[in-house]
């Protein structure tokens, strides 16, 4: 396959950065997409020019380091799927792609396709958490769970932290994010006593580091990679109301 | 120097009790003066971290990545071993010893391991005090499953993402204390050097991978957690930033490092197809509880496979060699990772291998459909066979599995005491950064356990009997002539790299150094290809530091700069991983010597070769000196493995 890329350059977070042509011939459908960037990459390097940036990690979708804003979307095109899980069998022969940073003031530009998202760990610090020391806790089946009420704790604990939803939402809201935190610890009764400092805290932090207001568009479910859904964000609204109320 | 693992005397139940009654304690005022390093914030490092701090300590953690939620940690699957017996199927913390000490295959301390299996009990409390959404059952309680032929049911599991929910506990009990301010985080820093005074630990420098300067950071105690280093192999299910760097840079200043040459290689991988691939992806051990393994019995229909003339299904059942089966009719498909990887390898060396590259294998759910029908065996598999289906584009429902055994986990690491303290004084190494506690083969379900004992309950206790003598010592400014020593040979040493100009990606390296790993000291070694990887590795180091080509500027965000220094580090390593393979002349878990085998089972030499090897470094061109350390069983018998 052959490839049209336009990729964002910005050399650091003070540049004004812009659009740049790349091609990049005999990809194979098998190759993944950011395996795609390591080919090129690995040309520029030949040709004496600067690689493009991007994060990565784990390359299997869980640990939300990957980031690339494909052809207009979050990850790209897939439903439910990371960048690193993209394959370029998705894509057509002589196709041009569009490749941007995740674009939110939230999320200042570092380099290329690499965003500060520092952001997401101080909305955690400020509450996202249940205050237990080491050492404090009682023998875990002293606390009984609905089956019903974990597993859908655990539909919230499976954000990956990317960004994507921030990077898809008009008004770059990070309240998916949040929403996912605070129900999971909202459901569980461990998470109980701080729940109402908890929010207004984390919905503080939010605001704080510049996300926008959530307007209920779903843009931000729909590309989530670990499909959140925006029930949480009810719940959280829920659990502000009730705690602002007090 | 005599190695001294700081055993503690008594029973072997009583041991770590009698030490936490008898450790020396610092008190809380002289706490805060304390300063800790804490490097790398996955499940050790971000659970000694948070629990530090807790403890009144100040510290300062440090990842590569761009948040701490995000160590390698997260991509564990399976879950979590805790002697509990919630089943009440007659599981007890000696059993749980017993079973981590055989499946080490006998290269594990007596002492550590029971530790290890006595605090597993508390990691299960802490975390779901934590907020971990745990399986659980219709009646509200813990839910286990027993896994990696166990047994008894003892793993814990959260879905499919056991490692991202426990690593977002610490994460969230760590950043609980940097809102508290009693935890500095340094986010995207990566330690490029250890700083030692009189002998000390006594801090590191990082580089800040968004500007590329240099930091100097003091610490009263340096603690390393920063995971393993499969990535020496290129290839592998680790993360693609997973490197040894820290703890290579702490074993050549001093830190002996202990059985490098123990690596584990899992069975259940999705098979390599391109010179471009990037990694490797892991599926679920617990696939082989309903699939069945196996190649064709000819080499004609394995070749007919790998050019596209057949298919699975057009090989009749008779002409199919479901080796693992045939070869070990009591465990079959179930055994254990070391020998169904091995199993794999030996039939793609006969030639009958089924995927282009020639290596690759069946994972046949034909059986299990017909047996319990495809809604069940979806069910029972659920994220796995989309995730299969996507990445290669076969429907396993319709196709066998293809699979072929990646390195996955090593158990090797830098040598500790009892302590969890390195051969420096003030330095420790938490978690897989160890070597400690799976000896030379570790089980499923252990890893996690491991971090988290490491993190939560172990280290934080040791490393305060070692700080009470140090409430004297104030903070050293980073001003100290060590501390300038160690920037400058870091950043001579990257300025190096940037002015070789030459003609060879760093990526390029990194490939060839793999191959060369995987071909001599991956699945089975002899001494023959031992032998020759040495002189291999030799001139590959060589070779790099004449025509390395690395782009870009010290002063910036380099990945690439960032990644010479690892794969420089990984070289070096790969260097000492065949003198260590070369050294242990017989077979145990993961290290396969095919001169030392009955009938192609691993042939032990308990007489010659019951030690923990532990090296120290000498130079990069020197012999590296060996050190011993005589393992004693005294609470078990040392048996044969046998899976047959």
């Amino acid at each position: 396959m052959k490839i049209n890329l336009r990729v964002w350059r910005q050399k650091n977070s003070s540049d004004k950065g812009g659009m740049k042509s790349y091609v990049v011939n005999d990809v194979n459908p098998d190759m993944s997409f950011l395996e795609m960037f390591d080919v090129l990459n690995e040309q520029l390097i030949q040709l004496g020019d600067e690689p493009i940036a991007f994060d990565h990690d784990c390359r299997e979708g869980i640990c939300g380091m990957c980031s690339m804003y494909i052809n207009g979307r979050a990850h790209g095109p897939l439903h439910g799927t990371t960048t690193c899980q993209l394959y370029m069998r998705h894509f057509k022969d002589g196709e041009t792609i569009v490749v941007e940073p995740w674009r939110a003031s939230a999320f200042p530009v570092i380099k290329d396709l690499v965003v500060d998202r520092t952001a997401f760990d101080k909305i955690i610090a400020a509450g996202g958490f249940v205050s237990v020391n080491t050492g404090q806790a009682i023998d875990a089946n002293a606390i009984a769970v609905e089956k019903a009420k974990a597993e859908e704790a655990m539909d919230a604990a499976a954000c990956i932290g990317c960004g994507a939803c921030v990077a898809a939402c008009k008004n770059a809201s990070g309240m998916l994010f949040t929403s996912a935190k605070v129900s999971q610890l909202a459901l569980l009764p461990q998470g109980s006593p701080e729940r109402k400092v908890r929010v207004l805290k984390m919905i503080e932090a939010h605001d704080e580091a510049g996300f926008g207001s959530c307007t209920n568009t779903g843009a931000c479910e729909a590309e989530c990679p670990k499909e959140i859904s925006i029930s949480h964000i009810a719940r959280l609204n829920r659990e502000f109301a009730l705690a602002s109320l007090d | 120097m005599s190695l001294n693992s700081k055993i503690p005397s008594g029973p072997l139940a009583e041991k770590w009790t009698h030490y936490k009654e008898h450790v020396k304690l610092v008190n809380p005022a002289n706490k805060r003066k304390l300063e800790v390093i804490v490097v790398g914030t996955g499940l050790a490092g971000g659970a000694a971290a948070a629990t530090l701090a807790e403890l009144g300590y100040k510290v300062k953690a440090f990842c590569f990545q761009d948040s701490p939620r995000r160590a390698h940690s997260i991509a564990a699957q399976g879950g979590i071993n805790a002697a509990k017996n919630y089943k009440n199927d007659g599981d007890s913390v000696f059993r749980l010893f017993y079973d981590t000490i055989k499946g080490g295959d006998f290269r594990s301390r007596e002492g550590n391991v029971h530790r290890l299996a006595e605090v597993s009990t508390n990691i299960i409390d802490q975390c779901t005090a934590q907020g971990v959404p745990f399986a659980r059952e219709y009646g509200g309680l813990l839910d286990n499953r027993s896994f990696g032929g166990a047994q008894v049911s003892r793993t814990f599991y959260a879905r499919g993402q056991t490692g991202q929910q426990l690593l977002l506990g610490a994460y969230q009990a760590l950043e609980r204390q940097i809102g508290l301010g009693n935890v500095t985080m340094y986010n995207r820093h990566e330690m490029v050097e250890l700083v030692i005074i009189d002998g000390k630990a006594r801090g590191i420098i990082a580089r800040d991978l968004v500007t590329g300067e240099l930091t100097k950071h003091f610490g009263h105690a340096v603690m390393l957690a920063t995971g393993g280093y499969g990535n020496v192999f290129y290839l592998s299910t680790n993360a693609m930033g997973s490197n040894v760097t820290a703890i290579w840079k702490a074993h050549k200043k001093g830190a002996f490092f202990g059985n490098p040459c123990y690596t584990q290689i899992h069975p259940t991988c999705i098979p390599v197809t391109g010179d471009y691939q990037s990694k490797l992806t892991l599926m679920s051990e617990s696939l082989r509880n309903d699939g069945r393994v196996w190649v064709p019995k000819s080499r004609e229909d394995a070749k007919d496979i790998r050019e596209g003339r057949k298919t699975a299904i057009d090989i009749k059942e008779e002409d199919r060699d479901y080796y693992l089966e045939r070869k070990y009719p009591s465990f079959g498909n179930l055994c254990p990772r070391d020998i169904a990887s091995r199993a794999a390898k030996e039939a793609c060396d006969d030639g009958r291998g089924i995927v282009a590259s020639g290596l690759g294998v069946f994972l046949d759910f034909a059986d299990a459909i017909r047996r319990l029908g495809v809604d069940v065996v979806k069910a029972r598999y659920g994220e796995l066979f989309p995730m299969y289906h996507n990445i290669t584009n076969e429907d396993p429902l319709k196709m066998p599995m293809k699979i072929y055994p990646a390195v996955h986990y090593t158990m090797g690491g830098l040598w500790v005491d009892y302590e969890l303290m390195t051969t420096v004084p003030g330095l420790y190494a938490m978690g897989e950064a160890n070597f400690s506690d799976h000896g030379a083969n570790r089980l499923g379900a252990s890893a996690l356990m491991q971090g988290l004992a490491d993190g939560y309950f172990v280290a934080p206790y040791t490393v305060g009997n070692y700080l009470s003598s140090e409430i004297f010592t104030k903070a050293i400014p980073t001003d100290h002539p060590a501390f300038v020593e160690a920037e400058n040979a870091a950043r001579e040493r990257m300025n190096r790299f940037l002015n070789v100009k030459g003609k060879t990606s760093v990526e390029e390296f990194h490939k060839r150094l793999g191959k060369i790993m995987w071909e001599y000291c991956g699945m089975a070694r002899t001494e023959a290809g031992l032998t020759k990887a040495k002189g291999l590795l030799k001139e590959l180091r060589e070779e790099f530091w004449r025509d390395v080509r690395v782009p870009g500027e010290f002063n910036s965000f380099n990945p690439d700069l960032d990644k010479a220094g690892r794969v420089a580090d990984f070289i070096e390593l790969g260097e000492l991983m065949v003198r260590d393979a070369l050294n242990r002349n017989e077979s145990c878990g993961g290290h396969f010597r095919e001169e030392y085998q009955d009938a192609g089972e691993a042939k032990r030499d308990d007489v010659n070769y019951r030690y923990a090897a532990a090296w120290e470094f000498k130079g990069v061109e020197a012999e590296p000196e060996l050190h011993k350390e005589q393992l004693e069983f005294e609470n078990v018998e040392l048996q044969v493995r046998s899976y047959k």
